[in-house]
């Protein structure tokens, strides 16, 4: 625990964008008006794998009202290289083709056209008017279909790289991962007990609720200007430049306020197409998607196909662990099979183990990241088999995971060591909670629990702070707001200074005035982008010191700076606002700045407990209690750290219990309205309740870890767990829907 | 398609006499958002599933998505924008505020709309009452918990007020 | 001496050895060590003369964005692991 007393640091303020976001007067990108803007639509291939014969826009183009229509010819030729995004890297020539399809479709959604028109009406009649002809192909959706040799190839020249070794021949194998730690197989033979299963889950949408959305401009200059929803401005200016082809600093990327994010709002789909139809019609040009679009066309998830086994000694240490993973990419390579891998033993000393995952190629829509991506698959397979360990060697399913949890020194599968952590003081706080210790009873119910872990990452954050005359501060920073990022940065900077959080007007910039940011994602912002308002706080002291002793005739090392922000030079202690008031007075002003790029990991660790029951007549389960802890490290603004927890819980229970993509026959998508999807409801849950673990990080100047995506990684695992304690049935496909459960509840009766 | 001949609709929005011409494909949200500039209200979906274009119609609740702009003639509609009484937030709006019942803000007006008529009518509602009458508005990103927990708070603050 | 683990994936190249004491005060001179002591070693982690944009670096547990020219110290551990994000 941090004892540190803060007096900003762990309050709850009002969010400075608060107002403007309960009156409607906030601004996202779909409320962006321009003069003389355009609306444009995309139409989208009805098939899941075609070959484009043909494209015929003549008719479209002569519509009344339509300015411009664009189609694959109109995208620059890109090279196929990676490029590196900042936060994981792009094959350009996939990106850009995944923005508006070249020869061939690989998914249902997947753009082919696009028209700008007077109105959003207009332009989708005209879309429609288009005649594509295409040569339908067989296609494949399931992933272990997909890597059989004789799979629908969706790249010609595609190879499977394993680690730098490069397959002979084509298949839909991108990827091949291997990780060994000391000698699994021998550890397997000295095991006493072993447990191994399959699991499958399907694939999942972020289900942010405002669609993907852009406004492009286009400047007969050259100068493009972008307004979008995006995680990431400078990520988002990238894409588009490299996609165009054109100079990184012609573009301009505002971002607008955003509507959820969740991982899938860093790739871009519309923004070069956008820019292409106001290229072409010289008006500005806004898409935004249809919820279908959404679904089909943006970038759900990983599904995934896992075989895991674990071996343990009859005092419960586990020794050994064994995992063949394959994880849908999506039409285009670059899934989630890193993660995966590097989390299905994450949480566990695990002395031997060996680690094998696959990136598969399939006709849906390239994956993308959702909230810890990768990591919710594999907590479902491993944490389930920790239970079934526990059960065979008669422990307690909280003691085994006690007894194995990793800590400080542990070695990760892939390598490295972990620094401090708090995998044990959450367990801990599991044991001592209320939840843990009121008796559930009743029929059909049950209570589950299970850990989870997610990196948090670092990455390059920038900030900047003016001093106003009165002392407070406008501070400019550039990671868009997602969840209340404005108010937990401006604290840690209202801290440093000895200010109020009020006295902060934090401000999100775009690419041309915000320093370089990277991605609101990772668990990264409150974390990276904190920490460079507390060292831009830190500049401000600095140039205040050397200031100061000029005014006070004494030397700038003469004067400190206190905790509470205040300056003592000689005999003198003046607050932050005193000095700055009358430094202005005497002619300074003053801007801090500063940019991080922390590397360490921030090892975000949490564990859950559900309480569930189960009706035996429909299979449907309905959640009764739910307790959600976390190590945040040191919660900024607690309310917002619990936000976190509940919501992504909320999402990992939508995960484990309802949410799927249904293909029909044709490896089409059958369920792509929020109708048939089915996220939870308000009525489909109960309270959240969460128990925030402060272990303290000692890379962060407050202690701050990232606690963002962690909290969707146990809800599958702890819920599949609940099921089994009461029915006795256990679940390894996601999602855990009435049907599903039913069915393996009848054959679970039959076989016993 | 040619555009359709334009329709002259007359109606008070948030307290005030307003006409506009609209099409008669267009919806209620498409009126308000591209004719009047009222971008409060949000598209999540555009089909009724999502809840975060609420309006009140005469009172009532309604995805604006699902009202044609001419079906609102003589209609009293309440958007987002009006629910504050001029600089004074509504105790439904400072208790989201304070409670943290929103994250990334864009299902928030449709919550503060739908919140606002239940508690209209029943300012004491329970727990399921409001997980019941709200469970057409989608969020993502609270888990809803605290947004419950406010609309409780502004219910309790508004039969204190009354 | 630095001791930097092989990637289970380039084990075929060291011929079954795990990790290897390497001097060298930064990865471009481990990555050309290892290259001599084990050839074709650069070819399978590199692109263009960097560390490949799908692998990072660990180092003492960071994951270093400096790639080639990212610092070692004399006890440092050094792995090479595949890029990760985040939503």
């Amino acid at each position: 625990m941090t004892s540190t007393q803060y007096r900003v640091i762990g309050s709850r303020p009002v969010r400075h964008d608060g107002a403007d976001k309960v009156t409607g007067k906030a601004i996202y990108t779909a409320d962006t008006k321009l003069p003389g803007m355009l609306a444009g639509f995309v139409l989208r291939s009805p098939h899941a794998h075609a070959k484009i014969v043909s494209i015929d826009t003549s008719e479209a183009e002569t519509t009344p009202g339509v300015h411009a229509v664009v189609t694959g010819k109109d995208f620059p030729n890109v090279e196929n290289k990676m490029a590196d995004l900042g936060e994981g890297s792009v094959n350009l020539a996939y990106l850009s083709s995944n923005c508006m399809a070249q020869q061939k479709v690989l998914y249902r959604g997947h753009a082919v056209a696009a028209v700008a028109a007077t109105d959003v009406h207009i332009a989708e009649a005209a879309a429609k008017k288009i005649k594509v002809e295409y040569e339908v192909l067989d296609s494949v959706t399931w992933v272990l279909d997909a890597m059989k040799e004789d799979a629908p190839l969706l790249h010609a020249d595609l190879v499977t790289d394993s680690m730098g070794d490069k397959a002979e021949n084509p298949s839909n194998i991108p990827v091949h991962l291997h990780f060994e730690k000391g000698d699994a197989g021998k550890a397997f033979e000295e095991a006493d007990v072993i447990v191994e299963r399959e699991f499958k889950t399907a694939t999942v949408h972020q289900g942010y609720i405002e669609p993907h959305a852009v406004v492009a401009d286009y400047n007969e200059d050259g100068r493009l200007k972008i307004w979008t929803a995006t995680q990431g401005s400078f990520t988002a200016r990238q894409q588009t430049a490299e996609v165009l082809q054109i100079p990184l600093g012609n573009v301009l990327v505002t971002p607008c306020e955003i509507g959820g994010g969740f991982g899938g709002k860093i790739t871009v789909y519309l923004e070069p197409t956008a820019a292409i139809l106001s290229k072409k019609s010289g008006r500005p040009v806004r898409i935004t998607m249809t919820r279908a679009d959404v679904f089909e066309a943006s970038g759900p998830t990983p599904g995934s196909f896992m075989r895991v086994k674990i071996g343990a000694k009859n005092d419960g240490t586990m020794i050994a662990g064994e995992a063949w993973l394959a994880y849908d990419a999506g039409a285009y390579p670059g899934g989630m099979i890193g993660p995966g891998c590097m989390c299905v033993f994450s949480c566990y000393d695990i002395e031997h183990a060996v680690v094998d995952g696959y990136d598969v190629c399939l006709n849906k829509p390239k994956t993308s990241a959702y909230r810890a991506p990768g990591a919710t698959q594999v907590a479902f397979a491993t944490e389930q088999l920790v239970d079934e360990l526990a059960a065979k060697l008669g422990m307690c399913e909280l003691e085994i995971r006690q007894k194995n949890a990793v800590k400080e020194g542990s070695r990760r599968v892939d390598g490295p060591v972990y620094p401090p952590i708090g995998l044990e003081e959450c367990l801990q706080a599991v044991q001592n909670s209320d939840h843990w210790n009121t008796p559930l009873e009743g029929p059909n119910r049950g209570r589950g629990i299970a850990a989870g872990f997610w990196f948090g990452c670092g990455l390059k954050s920038s900030a900047a702070c003016t001093v106003n005359s009165d002392g407070t501060i406008n501070l400019l920073e550039g990671s868009t707001d997602i969840g209340g990022s404005r108010t937990s940065i401006a604290m840690q900077l209202a801290e440093v200074l000895g200010l109020e959080a009020d006295d902060i007007n934090p401000m999100v910039g775009d690419t041309d005035t915000a320093g370089y940011t990277d991605v609101t994602g990772g668990s990264r912002v409150t974390f990276a982008t904190g920490m460079a308002a507390y060292e831009a706080g830190r500049d401000l002291q600095q140039q205040m010191k050397t200031l100061a002793a000029d005014l006070w005739d004494c030397s700038a090392d003469e004067i400190t700076v206190g905790e509470d922000g205040s300056f003592t030079g000689g005999d003198k202690t003046v607050g932050f606002k005193e000095l700055a008031t009358e430094l202005f007075q005497a002619g300074e002003h003053l801007v801090g700045r500063a940019t991080v790029s922390p590397e360490c990991p921030t090892n975000g660790f949490g564990a859950q407990i559900a309480d569930i029951e189960v009706d035996p007549e429909t299979g449907k389960v309905t959640v009764l209690r739910y307790t959600t802890i976390q190590d945040a490290g040191k919660a900024i603004h607690p309310s917002y750290v619990e936000g976190q927890l509940q919501g992504g819980t909320v999402q990992g229970i939508g995960w484990a219990l309802n949410e799927e993509y249904f293909y029909k026959a044709d490896d089409t998508m059958a369920n792509a309205s929020f109708l048939d999807y089915r996220m939870p409801t308000m009525l489909d849950v109960p309270m959240i309740d969460t128990i925030i673990v402060e272990t303290g990080n000692p890379d962060h100047p407050y202690g701050v870890r990232g606690v963002g995506e962690t909290p969707i990684v146990p809800p599958p695992a702890a819920l599949a767990n609940a099921i089994f304690n009461a029915t006795n049935t256990r679940m390894t496909e996601l999602p855990m829907s009435p049907p599903k459960l039913w069915k393996a509840m009848q054959s679970n009766q039959t076989s016993e | 398609m040619s555009a359709s001949k334009k329709a002259h609709v007359t109606t008070t929005i948030n307290g005030e006499s307003t006409d506009f011409l609209c099409e008669p494909r267009h919806s209620l949200l498409e009126v308000l958002r591209d004719n009047l500039g009222l971008t409060g209200s949000k598209e999540g979906c555009n089909n009724g599933n999502c809840g975060a274009c609420t309006v009140l119609l005469n009172g009532r609740p309604v995805d604006s998505c699902l009202v044609l702009g001419v079906e609102v003639e003589g209609a009293e509609i309440e958007t987002v924008e009006g629910i504050a009484c001029s600089s004074n937030l509504h105790p439904v709006q400072q208790c989201f505020l304070e409670g943290a019942a929103l994250q990334c803000g864009i299902c928030t007006p449709g919550f503060l709309v739908a919140s606002k008529a239940l508690l209209d009518k029943d300012p004491n509602a329970s727990e399921e009452t409001i997980r019941f009458d709200l469970s057409g508005n989608l969020c993502r990103c609270t888990g809803y918990d605290k947004i419950v927990r406010a609309v409780q708070a502004a219910g309790q603050q508004m039969s204190a007020e009354a | 001496m630095a001791t930097v683990f092989i990637p289970a994936q380039l084990r075929e190249l060291s011929g079954g050895v795990q990790s290897v004491e390497i001097e060298a005060r930064n990865v471009r001179e481990i990555v050309d060590q290892l290259d001599e002591m084990f050839p074709g070693f650069k070819d399978r982690i590199c692109t263009d003369g960097n560390i490949s944009p799908s692998l990072q670096v660990s180092i003492d547990s960071i994951m270093t964005s400096r790639g080639m020219i990212a610092k070692v110290k004399p006890q440092s551990e050094v792995h090479f692991i595949p890029a990760i994000g985040g939503g």
